[in-house]
């Protein structure tokens, strides 16, 4: 009934004619009601921007699983204004969820992914639901929420273990999803994931050549990367589980900046 | 005009604690053709006495097709059945679009439980007249589901349900133990068996009024075409029956249990979550 207009905000009643309640509405008069009182964009502005973001996430996938990590650090746009913001969750025994973007709009979605999880659980089938069940799910949602001009402005990451064999997924804010078994989102799409393509291509790695490989890109990504911080969360998923390690600090060395000079 | 002074409503109770207007629904049932459900560790299978108006008309579908790993067979009102198909193709058609991956049998008959459920308790409403048998197979193997007028709903290794059942549930009583272990033949033959014993005496199972489906790992839901029912009628041909004694009108003789099985305990064809009804 989009033609009706909605409660506070009456469509005309005919083409140029008069709104409901429109001959009441008098300049200065605070009741609201009337067609121009509020222009449609002031409800659609939600979450044009993002306030609170996170940068990069990476994913990985190995030999029997996959390995996803991300650092800490919530920025105010170029301001480091939050330093423990952990995005790296377990979902269940299956799958491992890594997010970049509004730290808000993530933490909602969480909350959400959270209570769908106890609904499963309290169905009591012992099913469990799948990476690529998540993944599906995710692109829905996201592209529900941008197709009402209100994305929720996240990349997620989704690892897992389907049926056996490791899963690695990316949906973007968009709703646009992708497997692959090298994922890196925000900066990193540009500088880690040709490192991973790279390792990758000389063979496939095993769990320890995963990690090291993670790491090494987040080094990376925290000396070219303005919003990427040393403190990181790195977690695991294989057919024994998820497991998500304790916060990691990359040892930093400026020294090797001095051929940099400002002007 | 009412068998007594409480069925006036679904929602009004006897003072003997029952619900009349329900236990009718499941009567509804009982005057649909027989249908029966059974599996092996791998296969579901739903095979179903087709029944023609006249001679003029062609006969019934019994079996409704409601994703590729779940079909169902009916007895009871077609219309109500149509309806709960609709809500199940629907249902699985949302979970494929949303999870992409096909919808577990057993949340859908949750499911399929619930919606039942709200009209046995709405004065406004009546409860649904059909009860299905569900065959599907998911992660957790083949099922065979039975759903009644109720709202209750089985979780079965072999099941029948319509006019004169209770022979063919007491064939597959009697065969229970042998399923799991035979083969997609075996399980066949021993279905269109109970059901041939669900039959009048001078009536017979031919390839107009038997329909049989199977699903089962990596086997998409299929309803046998004629020339695989030729082949499977074949494996049941020419043997002798047993329910002889049976009329040609009314369900069939509770005796039948008695007769049976002599001295051999009959099992209960339920096996999980049985949730009891007040018979």
């Amino acid at each position: 009934m989009a033609f009706m207009g909605d409660m506070m905000n009456p469509a005309p009643f005919w083409q140029n004619g008069p709104a409901p309640g429109a001959f009441y509405n008098f300049p200065g008069n605070s009741s609201g009601f009337g067609p121009t009182t509020h222009p449609v964009q002031e409800f659609k502005a939600h979450s044009a921007t993002p306030i609170t973001t996170t940068t990069t996430v990476i994913g990985v996938k190995f030999d029997k699983g996959c390995v996803v990590a991300a650092d800490t650090l919530g920025s105010y746009g170029t301001l480091a204004r939050f330093r423990d913001c952990p995005r790296i969750t377990k979902v269940n025994d299956l799958i491992l969820l890594g997010n970049g973007g509004d730290y808000a709009d993530y933490q909602y979605l969480k909350d959400i992914i959270e209570q769908k999880i106890i609904d499963e659980q309290c169905i009591g089938d012992g099913l469990l639901l799948k990476p690529r069940s998540m993944h599906c799910w995710l692109t829905r949602v996201l592209y529900n929420k941008r197709s009402k001009m209100d994305p929720l402005w996240s990349n997620y990451v989704v690892a897992g273990m389907q049926d056996g064999e490791p899963f690695l997924g990316a949906v973007d804010k968009l709703g646009t999803a992708y497997e692959d078994a090298a994922i890196a989102t925000g900066l990193g799409a540009y500088m880690a994931t040709p490192l991973i393509r790279e390792a990758l291509s000389v063979g496939t790695l095993d769990e320890e050549g995963a990690k090291a490989l993670v790491r090494k890109c987040m080094e990376v990504l925290f000396y070219r990367d303005a919003r990427a911080f040393q403190r990181y969360q790195l977690g695991v998923v294989t057919a024994a589980g998820v497991r998500i390690e304790d916060l990691a600090e990359l040892k930093h060395d400026w020294s090797l900046a001095h051929m940099i000079h400002m002007k | 005009m009412f068998r007594n002074q409480y069925d006036s409503d679904v929602t009004v109770w006897s003072p003997q604690g029952r619900l009349h207007q329900v236990e009718y629904a499941m009567e509804a049932v009982k005057l649909g053709s027989a249908t029966v459900g059974l599996k092996n560790k791998q296969f579901a299978v739903l095979i179903a006495l087709k029944r023609a108006v006249s001679e003029l008309s062609a006969y019934q579908k019994k079996i409704i097709p409601i994703d590729e790993h779940i079909g169902i067979s009916i007895s009871g009102l077609t219309a109500d059945a149509r309806m709960l198909s609709r809500f199940m193709r629907t249902e699985c058609l949302n979970h494929q679009y949303a999870h992409d991956a096909p919808m577990p049998v057993g949340r859908l008959i949750g499911l399929v439980g619930n919606k039942m459920q709200i009209c046995t308790q709405r004065y406004d409403k009546r409860p649904l007249g059909v009860g299905l048998l569900v065959a599907g197979y998911d992660d957790q193997g083949p099922h065979i589901y039975q759903t009644c007028p109720s709202a209750n709903f089985f979780d079965c290794r072999a099941m029948a349900i319509g006019a004169r059942s209770q022979s063919a549930r007491t064939y597959l009583e009697k065969h229970l133990a042998t399923f799991m272990d035979c083969d997609l033949q075996d399980l066949v033959a021993h279905g269109l068996r109970a059901l041939r014993d669900t039959l009048p005496n001078e009536v017979d199972l031919n390839t107009k009024n038997v329909s049989i489906a199977i699903v089962g790992p990596k086997t998409p839901l299929r309803i046998a075409d004629e020339e695989e029912l030729v082949r499977f009628l074949a494996l049941v041909e020419g043997e002798e029956r047993r329910g002889g004694s049976a009329t040609a009108t009314g369900d069939a003789a509770p005796s039948d249990r008695d007769r049976d099985a002599p001295g051999d305990e009959p099992q209960v064809a339920v096996s999980t979550h049985f949730i009891f009804l007040i018979w």
